[in-house]
């Protein structure tokens, strides 16, 4: 591993991958505690305002985390990649400046008005600070994917005569038809993952005989804005995706999918390990013509495979993107079967009795973290070897002069900071669980410490 | 334009500075300053409510150099590579000992916050005057506009650049000294009784330092960048920015001796903003010199973003600012007059 280039790709993949452990959580949880805040607010029902108030301080926990992790990438485009900065900063430095700018602001205070404001603002004004809550990181959300979409499928610019990437529309940009999808598809999943941990937690406090009124509120919320989440994660907004994928990186579909030969009425490949070297898939198990019909929607259409085009352009790791996309695939129709028996259950009135249900709730919590994990591997493996598709490889993107030495220093340096964090986050959020939502005056960040703002 | 977004830019970095200064300086003194626990906690709940929402204008300036300057962003980042990563862990760790202070407590873990903040704040506060040294001096880069600093050097005058070589420590030090004088005036400030004496004691001490290495970088930094001088005398509009400076440092002593601290901290706010604004008009219009030859410098022109970008920006970046300096001001109002023992004992009690 002395070439500089791998380890700055390891490198981002490192911090990237731990730092979307927290966005996803807060926002995800964000527009479950605003639904929490609407019930509360609505129903003057106490329960909800203690329910929303105790999802807070986890969502403030994971948002410091995020914050903390977050920084490192933003300075990572310029330490580690500053060919490709230099290139394209004119275009993308637009919108990750706009979320420099707006959205830590807004979440920042908006939290610390949640977390510590309630008596001085009222019922009405604590609701909406949960309102801006959501906005921030949602609208943080779609200015991170905005940039992303743009170096997948890159509109609104010009090459200027010195071969940078300059602006031309900043709506374009903005409103990239490739980042409203993806926006759609990871915002759904954020969604997931929020529900997917509250509902653990609840089904922890209803097996355990603890704060059970709170874990009811947990699973019912949990599982009702889940089970939604779920389906659209499938329709509209993976298929949505997909046929973006289709229809301007097709080769990345055939690596996802495992297709190596063209074919009329191609197989969806359900189970298989990619042979790359022989071109062929092992120990197969594959529906006939169904990626057919779900690429084109007729069951006889051709699809392109690998031999379609010039290795030059395949994704230079076949075998991650084809099963990083099967693992999200595979648990998103996972999540949508457990909910749908859950959401039944609740729907009959006998899942808060339904211990076996209850511990799948439970244990599912990793899972959706994992699928929102491999579906960003794919996005971004799939992307490979083009960092700005089309019209930049990756491996001239890099920082010349950054040795791979010191690429090695900061990446190791950031594996110890992250697991000191991540041991801490664990330890503090546990506690909180462990407390209960009954506990008032926060066990996070006492005023004071700190106001919360982090 | 570009010109227009290198003094938004100086602003931020300014106004980041300031801001984050009075935490940095805190964080350095509170090991000295604060005799014992509960003294140490009234330090850090003087900057409590604040720190964090200071540390965003790092962000906010990272952002908005990256997309109006991005060849500056690629060359700066990349080049300060090792002390970068750096001064990043220290913010994490920093950030870490002010939030789990309040969660960790019991008869030591205190005494361990305590210390990772004042390493991590007198670290900070080194690497900050080290990278402003480096941006003044220059740096060696070659004719693709890029360079590689190593952390030190031989130290001899004459020798090899480095991040941490004799002239950048030099202007470490100096800003070390001047961020521990801006936090004593801080707690000078938000602080009464025996920590409000040793606060104005401290700035009145420190005083004479700071004036001392104030004359001692100046005189060296025009002997050693003769091109500083010159805009000065190109356009001599520029002294206001010194005048400012000296204006602030002599207001810090005189304020704080007729007890006046909130015009006193104001002072060293002015003082400082009067520093950096003087660097970056002797800077203008290069925003990285070369040690090089002069032709690799980069400047404004050469690394700005197209136009049709940076007029867009001006649009939704005055609007952002706005909305975040009106969310700074209140943050700071809301947390107006002195941070009292008896306060501190009831906020920790729960």
């Amino acid at each position: 591993m002395g070439d500089a280039l791998a380890v700055d790709r390891l490198h981002f993949a490192f911090t990237v991958t731990f730092h979307y452990i927290f966005p996803q959580l807060t926002m995800g949880l964000a527009l479950l505690i605003l639904i929490l805040k609407t019930v509360a607010l609505r129903t003057g029902d106490e329960l909800y305002d203690r329910a929303a108030r105790f999802w807070a301080k986890i969502f403030g926990l994971s948002f410091a985390v995020g914050v903390v992790t977050g920084i490192p990438m933003e300075f990572q485009f310029g330490t580690n990649w500053s060919e490709f900065s230099k290139a394209a900063g004119g275009v993308i430095g637009q919108t990750l400046a706009m979320e420099g700018v707006f959205s830590f602001f807004l979440e920042s205070s908006f939290l610390g008005a949640f977390l510590f404001g309630e008596k001085r603002l009222g019922a009405f004004g604590h609701w909406i600070s949960s309102l801006m809550m959501f906005l921030g990181s949602w609208l943080s959300g779609y200015l991170i994917v905005a940039t992303d979409a743009w170096m997948q499928h890159p509109v609104g610019y010009a090459i200027a005569p010195n071969g940078s990437f300059e602006l031309r529309s900043f709506w374009a940009l903005l409103l990239n038809p490739w980042g409203l999808w993806q926006y759609a598809h990871t915002m759904i999943g954020a969604v997931q993952t929020g529900c997917f941990t509250m509902t653990a937690v609840g089904a922890y406090y209803l097996l355990s005989r603890l704060h059970e009124d709170y874990g009811r509120i947990f699973v019912r919320t949990g599982v009702t804005v889940g089970v939604i989440a779920a389906c659209l994660q499938l329709f509209p907004t993976g298929d949505g995706q997909g046929v973006m994928i289709a229809k301007n990186q097709p080769v990345t579909l055939a690596a996802m999918e495992g297709l190596f030969h063209t074919e009329n009425g191609a197989p969806l490949m359900l189970i298989g390990q990619p042979d790359v070297a022989n071109q062929r898939m092992e120990n197969p198990i594959a529906i006939p013509r169904a990626l057919s019909f779900l690429t084109y929607k007729a069951w006889s259409a051709r699809v392109e495979g690998l031999d379609q085009f010039p290795q030059y352009n395949w994704p230079d790791n076949i075998e991650l993107v084809y099963f990083s996309y099967h693992i999200m695939v595979g648990l998103g129709t996972i999540f949508i079967a457990i909910l749908l028996l859950a959401a039944l259950q609740l729907y009959r009135g006998v899942l808060f009795r339904s211990k076996a249900i209850l511990w799948i709730l439970m244990l599912s919590l990793p899972f959706p973290f994992i699928a929102n994990t491999a579906g960003w591997i794919t996005a971004e493996v799939g992307r490979q070897p083009w960092l700005i598709y089309g019209l930049m490889r990756t491996r001239v993107g890099y920082s010349p002069l950054v040795s791979a030495g010191s690429a090695w220093f900061s990446l190791i340096g950031f594996a110890g900071i992250d697991t000191i964090l991540a041991i801490l986050f664990l330890f503090l959020v546990y506690r909180e669980i462990e407390h209960g939502p009954e506990t008032e005056g926060s066990g996070f960040a006492a005023p004071a410490a700190s106001s919360g703002h982090s | 334009m570009g010109s227009i977004w290198f003094c938004l830019v100086a602003v931020l970095l300014a106004g980041y500075v300031v801001l984050d200064g009075l935490d940095i300086g805190a964080g350095i003194l509170h090991l000295w300053i604060a005799r014992n626990e509960a003294e140490r906690s009234v330090v850090i709940r003087t900057i409590g409510p604040v720190w964090n929402g200071n540390e965003v204008w790092l962000l906010a300036a990272g952002g908005t150099l990256y997309f109006a300057f991005p060849a500056l962003y690629a060359a700066s980042f990349s080049g300060f590579y090792l002390p970068l990563m750096m001064v990043l862990w220290l913010l994490v760790l920093r950030g870490i000992a002010l939030e789990f202070r309040g969660h960790l407590g019991g008869p030591i873990w205190p005494h361990m916050w305590d210390m990772c903040f004042g390493v991590s704040s007198l670290l900070l506060a080194v690497f900050y005057g080290a990278a402003l040294g480096n941006v003044v001096r220059g740096v060696p880069l070659d004719i693709a506009g890029r360079f590689f600093e190593p952390l030190w050097t031989n130290f001899l005058p004459a020798g090899q650049t480095g991040v941490l070589d004799w002239y950048t420590v030099l202007v470490a030090v100096v800003a070390t000294a001047t961020l521990t004088l801006h936090g004593a005036a801080w707690l000078a400030y938000k602080t009464e009784k025996e920590l409000n004496e040793r606060a104005l004691q401290c700035v009145s001490r420190l005083w004479w330092v700071v004036v001392a290495l104030i004359v001692a970088i100046t005189l060296t930094s025009f002997r050693l960048i003769p091109a500083l001088r010159a805009d000065f005398q190109l356009r001599p509009w520029g002294f206001i920015f010194p005048v400012l400076a000296i204006a602030g440092l002599l207001g810090v002593k005189w304020f704080a001796r007729a007890k006046q601290e909130a015009i006193a901290f104001g002072m060293s706010c002015l003082f400082i903003v009067g520093m950096l604004t003087s660097v970056a008009f002797s800077l203008y219009p290069d925003v990285l010199p070369a040690t090089t030859t002069p032709l690799y410098s980069l400047t404004v022109s050469n690394t700005k973003a197209a136009d049709y970008g940076l007029r867009i920006g001006l649009v939704w970046w005055l609007i952002g600012m706005a909305l975040a300096a009106s969310y700074t001001v209140y943050a700071y109002r809301s947390f107006a007059g002195k941070v009292r023992a008896s306060e501190v004992e009831k906020h920790e009690g729960c």
